[in-house]
């Protein structure tokens, strides 16, 4: 065969000149966009996914009302919660041996041991000022991780006051933690009397900076923190504190959390001042005391010759959201955790915008229109994505603050964060819906029949959220959240997974195992890929 | 710009089944080409190949000198219409007909007009699922005219028509010729372009079986044949046959008379006192004509009690 003079024409593969392609791009994106609105039932079906996501936010966000004591419910009973240098809600309680120091100076000393008691039977915390004489009758000996014990530099004894602290844990070595959120590592390993630690504070103006050493010679920069505002005369001293202990037993369909206060007690000695120490000897302090604080409530030191013994209760961090928590807590994106019912409604319409045009082969009169099938394809996410967005913006913002409001009502104590993460929790959580959107236009294109695409679509996406929330145990709940396009949902988390503090991650309390934008990533990775196998399905079909 | 559609060497298989076999053929601007051809013969595909949406396994197809998939805007080119049920139902005519302007860059000034000139004007507000197929064809229509293309491809556009409707349509494609437009009209009843089409692409089995004018195709099918009716049968055939006609008897009373016109015929009788009470030249139809050269391609034999009822063009 003389194949010189033939050529095979591929659909789509050549199209008008580059210089055009951004206006014909948008003249295709205005036609997609008056098919998708000449469709009545496309666009209630939008409407009907962000009333969806309005009605199912704000009355399944705030239906638990908070009830203390015979009388009293709902905003009566919110807690008195600190609030961090931040913004944020936080934990402020442990015991202090303190000393006011002017100016500028330092702070040394040697821990030899860091031991934790933890409730009997892992449970019955007694609740705060009402439980038993003693509370630490009840304890026995066991590890809470994040037990602590060291030095703090705080501007004042005010929970939520700003501090930099450099301490021993149970099994995270050597931290500097200053402002609740901030955390570094240092010396690795658990002290003992074997393998003591030195640890070092020193102040200058409004920078703090902490050391350890292994052997009081050698000393290693850890961090350094700087205080704004920090007045002249700060409170400092040795301290120890011990979160909440948490046991968490995966089962399928969640995880049983057995709860109880935790307390720490360390050996200090070697105790070096520098500086303008004002006082003749150190004053303790139950931080937060009795009340409504987190912790047995009963701390104490006691000096003998040149060594301390310390021991306090509470956590010094900041309040994170879910089961574990101390404080009866929500975030501002609990109104969010039920969007995934409007999103059934987006992805429905998404998916049938791209089949509807094989239904009936409107598909031929769409690509001889437009030969470019990657542009038809670009054209159609965009319209649907653009609708979806505004559709799940407008739902969000009127959930989020009528939820929130609501639950704020209840005495359910809404967890602040900056208006730069209220932003991102609304337009990321209205991205989330649009790229899924995209997802479902893109398995469309695949399918080509509605009711596969629309169920692809929701097994992919909805499945395993509803899964990980309901059904599977932690661990491989997390996975799911890591790798599925339900990795998504991230975007919504509002209070970080702070490192320094164990909670339990789990979508029905609102964490996820990803960062809001490393899972929203790995939702555009999946879409990526469903745009690329319908672009090459697309051109390679036969229309 | 040339206002044609070439098609040169098209071949596509659908697994086993040949669907293009070699399918060459030109459309040439200021008539009307029927494309004709019993049902499966290859004119969709072939159209569908036109326009880019089916890969051919080899050969090409160019409209106004290029693939279609290359034209910017191709609906300014080549206006087409494969299948008037082609239609988002809930959508009305005239936002069908937005979007496609919109896609080519035309205004809403173009969609009114064309919604006019279709006769959508009344209907145009509502939805085209409960259009007649009468109806979506004027609508079908109406989206091919949107880019005024100097090139037309229709499929099957008298289907669902009524008489009135057929008139029109055939007037409409008529004045769209006259103004030098090229025009590809698919049908597989030959009846429906007897006074439409100046050229036809008869195709059968995947590829072209003729591509003549109506007027060479009548006159070739017609082949010179006279009727003669006589109570006389043997002395006419007698005469007749010592001239050198070949003479067949095709009824009691009728002789068909090859190789002879019919004033010869008139003439030789007369002048050997034969009674006649009839002598005409016989005249086909293009139905017949077809009937004729398609014989042999047509893909499914009919077998009188198996015809199926839209298998065109073959009567038992």
């Amino acid at each position: 065969m003389t194949s010189g003079s033939i050529t095979r024409d591929r659909p789509g593969a050549n199209h008008p000149a580059a210089r055009n392609a951004g206006a014909a791009f948008r003249q295709v994106v205005r036609a997609e966009w008056i098919k998708f609105a000449s469709v009545r039932g496309w666009v209630i079906g939008m409407i009907v996914a962000a009333l969806l996501i309005l009605l199912f936010g704000v009355f399944l966000a705030g239906n638990a009302s908070i009830g203390c004591g015979p009388t009293l419910s709902g905003a009566a009973c919110l807690p008195k919660i600190p609030i961090g240098p931040g913004g944020e809600a936080v934990t402020d309680s442990f015991y202090f041996a303190r000393q006011p120091l002017s100016g500028n100076g330092s702070l040394t000393v040697r821990v030899t041991s860091l031991t934790t008691m933890i409730a009997a039977g892992g449970g019955q915390a007694s609740p705060v000022g009402q439980g038993p004489r003693n509370p630490l009758a009840n304890m026995r000996k066991g590890v809470e991780p994040w037990a602590k014990a060291g030095i703090i530099i705080a501007a004042s004894t005010r929970q939520g006051s700003a501090y930099a602290a450099i301490m021993v844990t149970a099994s995270y070595g050597v931290r500097m933690q200053y402002n609740y959120v901030h955390d570094t590592a240092g010396l690795p390993g658990r002290v003992s009397p074997a393998a003591p630690r030195w640890l070092r504070l020193t102040r200058n103006g409004n920078v703090i900076s902490g050391y350890d050493s292994a052997d009081g010679k050698h000393w290693l920069l850890v961090g350094t923190a700087s205080l704004a505002g920090l007045p002249g005369t700060v409170q400092a001293g040795p301290f120890a504190t011990s979160p909440i202990y948490n046991k968490v037993q995966p089962f399928f369909g969640g995880a049983s959390i057995q709860s109880g206060p935790s307390q720490a007690t360390a050996v200090m000695d070697d105790i070096t001042r520098n500086g303008r120490w004002p006082a003749a000897s150190w004053t303790g302090d139950d931080i937060g005391g009795r009340g409504n604080t987190p912790g047995t409530g009963v701390g104490y030191f006691r000096q003998s010759g040149g060594t301390m013994s310390i021991s306090g209760s509470g956590d010094i961090a900041p309040v994170v959201p879910g089961p574990g928590s101390f404080y009866p807590t929500t975030s501002i994106e609990q109104p969010l955790m039920t969007i995934f019912i409007g999103l059934i409604a987006v992805v429905v319409v998404a998916a049938m915008f791209f089949t509807a045009e094989y239904r009936r082969g409107l598909i031929r009169i769409t690509l001889a229109a437009t030969p470019n099938r990657a542009c038809v394809l670009a054209a159609k996410a965009v319209v649907a994505a653009s609708a979806a967005f505004v559709a799940a913006l407008v739902a969000s913002v009127i959930a989020v603050s009528l939820g929130v409001s609501r639950m704020h009502a209840e005495g359910q104590f809404v967890l602040p964060v900056s208006t730069l993460t209220e932003v991102r929790v609304l337009v990321g959580t209205a991205a989330m819906v649009a790229v899924t959107a995209v997802l479902a236009v893109a398995v469309g294109a695949i399918m080509r029949r509605s009711a596969a695409a629309v169920t692809t679509a929701i097994v992919v996406i909805v499945l395993p959220f509803l899964l990980s929330v309901a059904v599977l145990p932690a661990n491989a709940a997390n996975w799911v959240l890591r790798l599925t396009p339900a990795a998504g949902f991230a975007v919504e988390q509002s209070i970080p997974n702070y490192p320094q503090v164990t909670s339990i991650v789990s979508p029905a309390g609102g964490t996820y195992p990803l960062s809001p934008w490393a899972g929203f990533g790995v939702l555009c990775l999946w879409v990526a890929a469903a745009l690329v196998l319908a672009t090459v399905l697309l051109r390679r079909r036969d229309a | 710009m040339e206002a044609t559609i070439e098609v040169a060497g098209l071949r596509k298989r659908y697994g086993s089944a040949v669907a293009l076999d070699g399918m060459s053929f030109t459309v040439q601007p200021g008539q009307v080409t029927g494309f004709v051809g019993p049902n499966g013969a290859g004119k969709s595909t072939t159209m569908r190949v036109i326009l880019g949406l089916d890969a051919p396994d080899e050969g090409r197809a160019l409209v106004a000198g290029r693939p279609y998939a290359s034209l910017p805007h191709p609906m300014r080119y080549l206006g087409s219409l494969l299948d008037a049920s082609a239609l988002q139902p809930s959508r009305s005519a005239r936002n069908h007909l937005r979007w496609l302007a919109a896609s080519q860059g035309l205004s809403a000034q173009r969609v009114a007009e064309v919604i006019q000139q279709a006769g959508l004007k009344d209907v145009a507000s509502r939805k085209a699922g409960g259009f007649s197929l009468g109806m979506r064809q004027r609508l079908g229509l109406a989206a091919a005219m949107l880019g005024d293309p100097m090139i037309l491809m229709l499929d099957e556009p008298f289907n669902g028509l009524d008489p009135e409707g057929i008139v029109w349509m055939r007037e409409f494609l008529r004045a769209l010729a006259r103004q030098g437009r090229a025009l590809l009209v698919s049908s597989h009843l030959m009846s429906e372009l007897e006074d439409t089409a100046d050229h036809l692409v008869v195709v059968g089995r995947g590829k072209v079986v003729a591509d003549t004018s109506v007027a060479a195709l009548l006159a070739a099918a017609a082949g010179g044949r006279v009727t003669l009716r006589t109570t006389a049968v043997p002395e006419a055939a007698s005469v007749l046959d010592r001239v050198g006609a070949t003479v067949a008897a095709s009824g009691r009373d009728v002789l068909t008379i090859s190789g002879l016109p019919a004033e010869r015929v008139v003439t030789l009788l007369t002048r050997n006192a034969v009674p006649f009470s009839e002598v005409s030249a016989q005249r086909v139809t293009l139905e017949q004509a077809y009937l004729e050269l398609t014989s042999d391609a047509i893909e499914f034999r009919a077998e009188p009690a198996a015809v199926p009822s839209e298998f065109p063009g073959v009567t038992p």
